[in-house]
């Protein structure tokens, strides 16, 4: 398909079908939390307003989970479809982390999923918080796993190669490698800044549109109060996670700051803006701030950090792509932080849920968690290359001999499925969104007030309204 | 002699791939059913009773696959990529199905026969590919050097699209006794119709398995009929046969749960007639489990956390099965 070899149609095929999973992923980490606090919040102070938010929010929390597990199924037989060399190489030690994901949360999401989303009259509230608990740990412990999996890949340690395969020695070393405690913090905060950002921005619609109640005047605050909090973090772990990758995967960052070359004695600018060209090896219209990129790689103020050149061509990550993504990633993170902090500064004013512009703003915003983290995603995986173990194995050698006409047959099934799919997914989600979080004593506006299936918890809102008749009654 | 690490794992792996037949069987076997009822709220109803644990019920497919990885990477390596159109066509019918469950009720009336034929079709696509990949497994893979080298479409052979066809039958045994167990009334009426000719169906399919797989195998007819082997495992097939006819015995009275435990017996008999076949190879015809092996680094470290955490999914998902225990009703659902 357009020349493409088949190599780089797995790659695409690969990068295709994770980046749509990942989306879901984030999102159901952070809301799975935030269901948590909700339910946390309602049982403490028995204000319906929580209930309320926690029935809304847990409808869209079950489409997107489905989605999420979907998407995931297909990439756990991805590596041996795709990728058969790796998995038979370091199958010894992605497998077993795989492994422990299946088992440790997985299975827990899943067991108690079914409670959590159609158990709300069955089960006690201790038994249901507890089930809202479990799953929130569970999507926690399954980005766990598949992070220290992903870090080894990048900063692989702990094993030995005997016969041709991984052998791991020392379990510790290969979980606890050195870009997992990075990577960990910086998605999980990646996972609840996009959820807040989707929150907020249903929030701010809503207000848009003058559907102005306590509950969404709740999702808003809430949410801009974790951005608040998340996004200065967030920066904060990047910084370290950049300086960490600069011990371990210099290459990477050469590429992802357009940095070719060191002069004797010389500081290394910042280049803000530019476009590597990696036959010239230059870059391109760049406009720098002088001292800053030593600043903040070395912080030192005449500090030297490897350039691209310093590196054999065929060893070096594509600088045009991950300088972009790099740049993207950051400028949205420099965006959230604005938002919170102006959040806060409208809110001490009184005047945050009036505030057009501010509302506005944080409407936009609402996608820009997931760019940004799919542009981080880029960013790592990419300045990778041409490693998919890095130093260890090349991604060449990975992939399995399928033909190129295989794969682009695939390749287009699993685009256009994907974006039908997801995309009508997608397309309830919001309009559940627009539907906004209903109060307790509306009618149940649900299909024939049939209740639906269980993984809509449609049916719980009902039974709740019931409920808070009776509320009241008592 | 030590902890066996490859037999060990070979059974567990055994197990939670028959976790997996059992559990996503049946709701897949629903999806099966969905053409042969038409009424909108049945098929509520159908869905209503899965939908609480299919997702868990598709975690043990997850698990077989890490599991795989982890402890045979050369055959999870070897087969996934060997069978990868078929595996391919799998997952995309398990997504189809899996979205169906939750976007039929969230679809307006206009786009809600069209989750419904997803849902129908995705299972009959899943269900069919597991059974051929099967079916392809069973063929064998040529192998050299530790790599595949058959070619894309080896996996199609008459033999394997059969065995794609019986899965079909099997999973829709495990969804109409399921549902006898979970419905009443005329929904429940008709699934005990259905289940006569399916069970006898499925009694056909094994049989014509049973022959056929011996006859294009050799070495896996001399398993199963040299001396003594042949009276060891002679008690497989007879007890199909009266398990069967215990089912159909079953369906003629007002049964609960008695077709569905025995359809589950059934399988088990035939599943482990497979793993009679195919001991101990793990990537027929002949690379074994202890050739295709990880490191034992590998397998000890992943076998202390499954030894110690499969008994709690086990419990756990008993208990969910417990809260959503008992009949479900049309047009109820649950609360
Ligand atoms: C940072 C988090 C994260 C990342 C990087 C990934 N996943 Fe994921 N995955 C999750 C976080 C997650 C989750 C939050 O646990 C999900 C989302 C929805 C869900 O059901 O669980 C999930 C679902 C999910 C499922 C379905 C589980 C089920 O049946 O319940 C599978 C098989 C995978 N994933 C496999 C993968 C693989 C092989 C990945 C890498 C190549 C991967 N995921 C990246
Ligand atoms: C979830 C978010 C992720 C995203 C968005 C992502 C993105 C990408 C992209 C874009 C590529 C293609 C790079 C290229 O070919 O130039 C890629 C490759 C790859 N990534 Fe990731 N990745 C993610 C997570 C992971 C995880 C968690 C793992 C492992 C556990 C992983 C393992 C791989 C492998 C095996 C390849 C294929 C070989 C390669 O091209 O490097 N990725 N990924
Ligand atoms: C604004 C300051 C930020 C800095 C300095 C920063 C820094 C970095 C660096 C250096 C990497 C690459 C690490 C490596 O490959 O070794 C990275 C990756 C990543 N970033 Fe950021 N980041 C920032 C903001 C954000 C924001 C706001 C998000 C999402 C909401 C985000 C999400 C990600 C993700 C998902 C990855 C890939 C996974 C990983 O390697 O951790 N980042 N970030």
């Amino acid at each position: 398909m357009f020349g493409l070899t088949a190599l780089e149609l797995a790659r695409i095929q690969f990068g295709f079908t994770i980046s749509f999973h990942i989306i879901f992923p984030a999102i159901t980490i952070g809301l799975a939390s935030y269901l948590a606090v909700l339910e946390g919040l309602w049982l403490w102070k028995r204000d319906t307003v929580y209930r309320d938010l926690y029935h809304f929010w847990s409808k869209i929390f079950a489409v997107n989970f489905a989605m999420g597990v979907v998407s995931g199924l297909v990439m756990a037989y991805q590596f041996g479809t795709n990728w058969s060399y790796f998995s038979a190489f370091a199958g010894s030690v992605t497998g077993p982390l795989l492994a422990y994901e299946v088992l440790t949360a997985f299975f827990l999401e899943a067991g108690f999923l079914g409670v959590m989303l159609f158990g709300w009259n069955k089960v006690g509230p201790g038994l249901h918080f507890f089930s809202t608990l479990m799953v929130a740990l569970g999507t926690l412990i399954s980005a766990t796993w598949i992070l220290a999996s992903n870090s080894w890949m990048q900063t692989p340690q702990g094993f030995e190669i005997i016969n041709g395969v991984v052998v791991p020695v020392n379990w510790f070393e290969v979980i606890f490698n050195p870009s997992f405690p990075y990577r960990l913090a910086h998605m999980t905060v990646a996972a609840f800044l996009a959820t807040a950002l989707f929150v907020g921005a249903s929030g701010a619609w809503h207000l848009l549109r003058g559907n102005d109640n306590r509950r969404v005047r709740t999702m808003l605050s809430m949410a801009m109060w974790m951005l608040l909090v998340s996004a200065p973090i967030q920066i904060f772990i990047g910084d370290l996670h950049g300086l960490n990758t600069l011990k371990h995967q210099p290459a990477k960052i050469a590429a992802l700051e357009g940095h070719w070359e060191n002069k004797p004695g010389e500081a290394v600018p910042l280049t803000l803006f530019g476009w590597p060209d990696m036959e010239a090896e230059t870059t391109r219209f760049a406009v720098k701030v002088p001292h800053l990129g030593s600043l903040i790689l070395t912080h030192e103020w005449n500090g030297q950090f490897p350039g691209l050149k310093e590196f054999a061509k065929e060893d070096r990550p594509n600088s045009t792509v991950v300088f972009w993504s790099f740049r993207i990633m950051v400028g949205l993170g420099m965006l959230m932080l604005l938002l919170g902090v102006w959040g806060l500064w409208l809110r001490w004013r009184g005047r945050m849920f009036e505030t057009n512009l501010f509302l506005r703003f944080a409407a936009v915003m609402g996608p820009t968690g997931l760019i940004a983290i799919l542009a981080g995603w880029f960013t790592t995986e990419i300045g990778r290359q041409p490693w998919i173990v890095y130093g260890v194995m090349r991604t060449k050698d990975a992939v399995s001999n399928h033909s190129a006409l295989a794969m682009s047959t695939t390749l287009i099934v699993f685009i256009v499925v994907y974006f039908i799919v997801f995309g009508i997914g997608t397309s309830y989600m919001l309009k559940l969104v627009a539907k906004g979080p209903a109060e307790s004593e509306h009618e149940p506006d649900d299909e024939s007030g049939r209740p639906a299936r269980p993984l809509s918890a449609a049916h719980d809102q009902m039974d709740m309204f019931a409920s808070a008749h009776q509320d009241r009654k008592g | 002699m030590g902890i066996d690490l490859p037999v060990i794992w070979a059974v567990i792996i055994a197990f939670g791939l028959m976790m997996y037949v059992i559990m996503d069987g049946f709701d897949l076997g629903i999806g099966i059913l969905f053409p042969f009822v038409r009424d909108r709220e049945d098929r509520d109803t159908m869905v209503n009773t899965v939908a609480p644990v299919w997702d868990g019920n598709e975690t043990w497919l997850v698990l077989g696959g890490a599991a795989m990885m982890a402890v045979f990477p050369l055959a999870y390596a070897t087969i996934l990529s060997a069978l990868y159109l078929p595996l391919v066509l799998m997952l995309l019918g398990l997504i189809w199905r899996g979205v169906a469950f939750e976007f039929r009720f969230k679809a307006d009336e206009h786009h809600k026969p069209f989750w419904d034929k997803a849902f129908a079709g995705g299972s009959y696509v899943a269900t069919f590919f597991q059974g051929v990949s099967l079916g392809a497994f069973l063929n064998g893979f040529p192998m050299e050097n530790g790599s595949y080298t058959g070619g894309a479409l080896d996996w199609i052979t008459p033999f394997s699209l059969f065995t794609g066809l019986g899965l079909i039958v099997a999973y829709a045994l495990l969804g109409s006794t399921w549902l006898i167990i979970k419905t009443e009334g005329a929904l429940y009426d008709r699934m005990v119709v259905l289940a006569r000719p399916i069970t006898l169906t499925l009694l056909a399919v094994i049989g014509i398995v049973s022959l056929w797989t011996p006859f294009a195998h050799p070495d896996i007819a001399e398993r199963w009929f040299s001396f003594p082997n042949i009276v060891f495992f002679s008690p497989v097939p007879v007890l199909v046969l009266v398990s069967s006819w215990l089912i159909l015995r079953s369906l003629q009275g007002t049964p609960h749960v008695a077709p569905f435990l025995l359809a589950l017996f059934v399988l088990f008999l035939g599943y482990s007639g497979l793993g009679i076949s195919l001991w101990p190879n793990i990537i027929p015809p002949d690379i074994t489990i202890r050739e295709a092996a990880a490191p034992a680094q590998s397998m000890g470290f992943t076998l202390v956390g499954a030894l110690f955490i499969i008994p709690f999914i086990l419990a756990y998902t008993a208990w969910s099965y417990y809260v959503f225990r008992g009949k479900v009703k049309a047009g109820e659902g649950y609360h």
